[in-house]
């Protein structure tokens, strides 16, 4: 089997700005504080730099300012960590974006645990729950570098505030890109199955992938779902998947409080009350590590999935 | 300026002050004191110096204002119906249900509202970024931000304040209302922010303190702003919250409350009286 290409979503994420500029998009402006050789918006300033706002280590003035940018006909892409972004900024995206549903995009790289070596200080397992609770907002955590660069063109060309989570960690690339559709707030199936439906987000979709594959190997066939858009979530795919497979694992690297695992119960315990097993950050701090085995320690991978859901199935 | 239009301005804010009054003892609470005490400088800034039309609030070229002390916002919806976006009328609906006008500024409600503020510290940081937005697009248009002096306890103003003086924002003029009082108390005995005019000077900014009560000052301190095309500007405001209403005057407890029927009258009463001295002396 061919080398699978590895690709960190914030590559894609700084790649995508650089395009869109070189498309004509005259409005896109970038901001940033402090981070842009992380966050890859650097990428952007080298190629554009009257149009790449550095605020200093500043986040929570850096919203306000880019909401102020947005009114005079701006579309500002904001970066930060996500720990930064969503946890620090929180009033202002609230109030300053949110609130006034200004055309503000934020672009969250280093969500996660996978952040690695920097510790739980820099791994934000929040995001999707602080992001998810400010009414009007999108929220969107692509899985690989070719839905991470489709979601950053659907941010831009839709209207309204929008968080996006990239994560620092090289992460597969299973997308193909020629036949790949990427539609905001549509839930994508990527495996057949009824056996049992696991809906995973962000780098834990290709660990449900691969726990997809173990599980067939002992006669078991699991649905595959992958939720992009946490907020609008696409309730049809979940329902449909809860009606015809009867058991549901949720996968994603976030505490398992607030986030995408939370979002599909709430769903299923008004419409259909359904069996779920949430597999994420079990509301925990995380620590310093390579950040792949951080993953394994905190049950982030298709082992955990696949053990879950044989617990479901009782094998 | 001459003595007329300085009348002329003296009772636009005259009626500005009757509209906050009017407002928060409809709603029987909201913000009166810190509402009244910047009358002059919104009625200078929407009858004489802004580039607005209230047929076309949302004109692209427009000047801006962000009234960041978004707790005054009974004194800006006063100056707005004044300057005729809406109805002085609809002043009594202030933070009814189903009103328009929200205990705090919402830009997506109120015509001629430039951002929605009420959390402390947020709208400088909008402001700045109407500012470098209205630079990049090479537009004259100049942005205002009023911002408390109790607010400036917030850190984001400082962030905002650093971030003004590095991008040389000279189009952006912050109005600093020093009244020295605070909900707890003076701002003295709170978080004593004193010095403030060597603190912004620090932070690069062209500094001026006048008396907020006076046109000529106000003027001559948004000429020296209109001059200025390297630093931002703030002109600090000695101001005395509830100006205006002699037992709302330096008075904390005037922050957050609305007139009860008598006060009303009172209130009613002085600044009836008030504006008819000017019409007097406009003979």
């Amino acid at each position: 089997m061919a080398e699978v290409k590895k690709i960190a979503t914030r590559d894609s994420y700084g790649n995508t700005l650089k395009e869109l500029a070189a498309e004509g998009h005259d409005e896109l402006v970038v901001l940033d504080a402090d981070l842009a050789a992380a966050t890859k918006t650097g990428m952007f300033r080298k190629a554009y730099p009257g149009r790449h706002f550095d605020c200093g280590i500043a986040e929570s003035n850096m919203m306000g300012v880019a909401a102020g940018l947005s009114t005079m006909g701006y579309v500002p892409f904001v970066s930060s960590f996500a720990m930064f972004a969503a946890g620090r900024a929180f009033e202002q995206i609230r109030n300053s974006i949110g609130y006034p549903h200004l055309n503000v995009k934020i672009g969250a790289t280093h969500g996660g645990i996978s952040v690695g070596e920097d510790g739980a200080s820099h791994q934000c397992c929040e995001d999707f729950a602080l992001m998810r609770s400010i009414p009007g907002m999108t929220v969107i955590c692509p899985a690989d570098d070719v839905e991470a660069r489709a979601a950053v063109r659907a941010a831009y060309e839709m209207q309204g505030p929008v968080y996006l989570r990239f994560g620092r960690l090289a992460v597969p690339v299973f997308h193909d890109e020629a036949n790949y559709h990427f539609e905001l707030g549509k839930g994508e199936q990527i495996t057949e199955g009824d056996d049992i439906a696991i809906v995973a987000t962000g780098l834990m979709v290709n660990e449900a992938r691969i726990a997809a594959e173990q599980l067939a190997a002992e006669g078991i066939h699991a649905r595959i779902i992958n939720i992009h858009t946490i907020k609008p979530l696409d309730e049809d795919i979940i329902l449909k998947a809860a009606k015809e497979c009867g058991k549901i694992v949720t996968a994603e690297e976030h505490n398992v409080i607030g986030g995408l695992g939370e979002a599909v119960c709430a769903v299923l315990s008004e419409k259909c009350p359904t069996p779920v097993r949430r597999v994420g950050v079990q509301d925990k701090f995380g620590c310093s590590g390579p950040a792949w085995d951080l993953l394994k320690l905190y049950g982030l991978d298709a082992a955990t999935i696949c053990k879950t859901a044989k617990e479901m199935l009782g094998k | 300026m001459t003595n007329a239009e300085k009348l002329t301005l003296a009772k636009h804010a005259c009626h500005i002050r009757m509209g906050v009054i009017e407002g928060t003892h409809s709603a029987k609470c909201g913000h009166p004191g810190g509402s009244l005490d910047i009358a002059e400088v919104l009625s200078y800034l929407y009858f004489v110096d802004m580039n607005v039309d209230p047929e076309n609030p949302k004109a692209p070229d427009r000047d801006r204002l962000v009234l960041s002390k978004g707790h005054a916002a009974p004194g800006l919806y006063a100056a707005l119906a004044e300057r005729g976006y809406f109805p002085v009328e609809d002043l009594k609906t202030l933070r009814k249900i189903g009103s328009y006008l929200q205990g705090h500024p919402n830009m997506n409600t109120v015509p001629g509202v430039d951002m929605s503020t009420g959390s402390l510290g947020q709208g400088i940081s909008a402001a700045c970024g109407m500012a470098l937005g209205a630079k990049l697009k090479q537009q004259p248009v100049s942005v205002y931000a009023i911002v408390g002096d109790g607010e400036v306890e917030e850190g984001e103003c400082w962030e905002a304040f650093m971030f003004a003086s590095h991008y040389k924002l000279s189009n952006l003029c912050v109005f600093l209302d020093r009244n020295h009082l605070q909900i707890d108390g003076t701002t003295e005995t709170v978080m004593d922010s004193h010095p403030l005019e060597e603190k912004l000077k620090a932070f690069n900014f062209n500094v001026l303190t006048i008396n907020g009560h006076d046109y000529d000052a106000i003027e001559s301190a948004i000429k020296a702003f209109h001059a200025e095309n390297d630093k931002p500007t703030c002109i600090i405001l000695d101001t005395i919250k509830g100006k205006g209403v002699s037992f709302m005057e330096n008075a904390v407890e005037w922050h957050g409350k609305g007139p009860n029927d008598e006060e009303y009258a009172i209130a009613m009463q002085e600044l009836n009286a008030a504006y008819a001295a000017l019409e007097e002396e406009d003979k």
